[in-house]
């Protein structure tokens, strides 16, 4: 008896672990005159590299701007969503509760669609630095994103195939249960006929089966492809590499941006990239000053490369700084306020940032900017 | 023809995963009747050991897997001792339950631990044979060798040990066993001790296939493989090979020339029309019960 009710302590002890685990995030500085910028993503859970750079990316933007001792001061909370969206509008509520003026997040397209309408509603400025579905912003005058979306992201692709390899016999793996997968899947599909490129084979896989990728390849072998276009996460396009290795198929790998992270995966065989071609804004090779500044900053503080999402939260958050700026904003204004200034001064700024050089907003809430290639050469990535 | 017989390897491949989880799975019910929801997630935690005993530790392939057997037998029979042993006079409802708690422990514990961030992981044996147009992935060829040889040594250890005696008599009649002698107890640690070790050379295998490694990762491949093991009738060890492989085969040519989406509901579909026909599965024994 004494036994089972240490055991049971024991457990309960767990238990309760585990959920002060789950309610992690650390309160920003709460200087009275800082105006309060909320956070959200994924830092736990299959999606928490996404997550993690999107925080590391807007506290370094927020350190900087701080340390320049202006008028405009900020202070930073992340919350973690697990990238879902049902945790994502209770983040949402906490912060708000919190007192935040402003919203930097969430960073996956579900949750930011569930939260853009919350704050829709509310009346609170939100700008998602890497929510790429066109649902999130669709409707909402209030909400932006600082990345490519989805259907910009399939035309882009098949654009660029068309120029530099238009007589690839194209295969396509892509995740039919997730919005993101099946968007960028439908518009590059499009695109691609209407650009006469031939894709001669197409498999789908949903989150139960996304282990097993052996009928799909065998599928596209069969069909003479040599290009695989891989609208897809990052987990599932290391498994796709490492079966396609193993049954001896080897064809040109384009993915977009959820490939974007597949590097630092731990325990990835980087030499399986090799030669993996992706979409993305951002390439912490690039040579200007802004580029090396911050990925020096960010391989000092975190110990890795930032990824593409750690320069869009970055980027966001110096947006909200040149608009809250732009304004005039005062730091006791309330969210309503703070928001119709910056609605304001978002679709009439032009801003130069890590991802991308004369951004311009449309009142949709689209962000207007020139997606680039990438290919990975000796585990990074290097410009084709 | 060479696609078709692609499509076929990798259903063997992964009927294999499948056989080698539902053998520990079907092993356990076999013996001490009870359902092990919390296979899968050893098999995850197998995974884990593995895998960090190859990333951080630097070991080969093969004492990274003793490695992972010894930690899985040592938490098999501690799960066996906290969780099972006490409850040995409850209902079957009740360690049921318990189990799905098990399960649920472990990987929250896995998350605590490893963290939620997928890990990559590298099969223990990398390559693929090429026979023609067909090519056959030598963990697949590891993991059905593997398959064989546990069926045979544990259906030759249950019917000619002094042990796998011990064990047919727990799984007919437990009180009868104690009267004659036999220490059901320990019997029943033993079991939880190897199908624990069964579950570690699974997750090596698994993880080595669908070299993918997360706190849930054992989840869906144990529900696949119950599934196999109930398929090929629970309880009997060949039902849990023949069970797996079957399954693996219908999933993946479903996949292949019906609809990569309906995959698994076609699987499920399967499985209720054999259980309509055999309600004791494949190679199960049908026992009338009197009320």
């Amino acid at each position: 008896m004494k036994k089972r009710n240490v055991c049971a302590v024991a457990m309960a002890g767990a238990m309760c672990l585990s959920l002060l685990a789950g309610c992690g995030g650390e309160s920003g500085d709460t200087a009275d005159n800082a105006f309060k910028i909320g956070v959200i993503g994924p830092l736990t859970g299959d999606n928490a590299i996404y997550g993690n750079a999107v925080k590391y990316g807007a506290q370094i933007a927020v350190d900087e701007i701080n340390a320049l001792g202006g008028d405009i001061q900020l202070a930073l909370k992340s919350e973690d969503d697990v990238a879902a969206a049902d945790t994502s509008v209770n983040a949402y509520n906490t912060l708000k509760d919190w007192g935040m003026q402003v919203l930097v997040g969430p960073t996956t397209s579900g949750s930011s669609i569930a939260v853009a309408s919350e704050a829709n509603a509310d009346r609170m400025f939100m700008l998602t630095p890497s929510g790429s579905s066109a649902d999130i912003t669709e409707g909402k005058d209030n909400v932006f994103q600082v990345c490519f979306t989805d259907p910009n992201q399939g035309t882009a692709a098949a654009d660029y195939i068309s120029e530099n390899m238009p007589d690839s016999k194209i295969a396509i793996i892509y995740q039919n249960d997730i919005d993101y997968s099946q968007g960028i899947r439908n518009t590059f599909a499009a695109e691609a006929k209407e650009k006469g490129l031939e894709i001669v084979s197409e498999g789908t896989f949903t989150a139960d089966t996304a282990t097993d990728f052996s009928v799909q390849l065998t599928a596209a072998q069969a069909a003479g492809a040599d290009l695989l276009f891989l609208p897809i996460y990052y987990q599932e396009a290391s498994v796709i590499l490492n079966q396609a290795k193993t049954m001896g198929f080897a064809p040109t790998v384009f993915g977009v941006d959820g490939m974007d992270g597949i590097l630092t995966l731990p325990g990835f065989d980087t030499s399986l990239a090799e030669g993996v071609m992706l979409l993305t804004p951002f390439s912490a090779d690039a040579e200007d000053e802004k580029t090396q500044n911050f990925v020096s900053e960010y391989k000092e503080r975190y110990g890795e490369v930032p990824n593409q999402f750690a320069a869009d939260a970055y980027d966001a958050v110096y947006i909200v700084y040149e608009g809250l700026k732009a304004a005039g904003c005062t730091a006791d204004m309330s969210y309503e306020d703070i928001c119709e200034a910056l609605v304001g001064q978002i679709t009439t700024m032009t801003f130069d940032g890590l991802t991308g050089a004369d951004m311009t907003w449309t009142a949709t809430g689209e962000v207007s900017k020139a997606p680039m290639a990438v290919v990975i050469e000796n585990g990074t990535y290097v410009l084709p | 023809m060479t696609e078709f017989l692609n499509y076929l390897i990798s259903g063997i491949s992964l009927g294999s995963v499948y056989a080698i989880i539902a053998l520990g799975y079907t092993m356990v019910y076999g013996i001490a009747k009870m359902l092990n929801f919390a296979h899968g997630d050893v098999i995850m935690v197998g995974g884990y050991v593995s895998f960090c005993a190859v990333f951080y530790l630097d070991l080969p392939g093969w004492l990274a897997t003793i490695l992972a057997i010894i930690v899985c037998t040592v938490l098999g029979v501690v799960i066996e001792g906290l969780a099972y042993k006490p409850l040995r006079q409850a209902g079957t409802l009740a360690v049921l339950i318990t189990a799905i708690g098990v399960s649920y422990f472990l990987q929250n514990a896995a998350q605590l631990i490893w963290g939620t961030s997928t890990k990559s992981y590298a099969s223990v044996m990398p390559g693929n044979l090429a026979l023609g147009g067909v090519t056959i992935p030598y963990i697949s060829i590891l993991t059905i060798a593997a398959c064989l040889i546990i069926m045979v040594v544990l259906t030759q250890f249950i019917n000619r040990s002094k042990l796998g005696k011990a064990m047919r008599a727990c799984s007919e009649d437990k009180g009868a066993a104690q009267l004659m002698g036999i220490h059901v107890n320990r019997t029943i640690s033993m079991t939880f001790a190897i199908g624990s070790a069964l579950a570690a050379i699974a997750g090596v295998l698994l993880c080595s296939s669908y070299t993918t490694l997360n706190p849930t990762t054992g989840s869906m491949p144990g529900i696949k493989a119950f599934t196999a093991a109930v398929f090929g009738g629970i309880g009997s060890i060949p039902g849990a090979f023949l069970g797996g492989i079957l399954l693996g085969v219908i999933e993946s040519m479903a996949k292949a020339y019906l609809s990569s989406a309906l995959a698994n509901s076609i699987v499920f579909a399967v499985l209720i029309i054999v259980l309509l026909v055999r309600p004791a599965g494949l190679l199960g024994k049908y026992v009338p019960e009197k009320v």
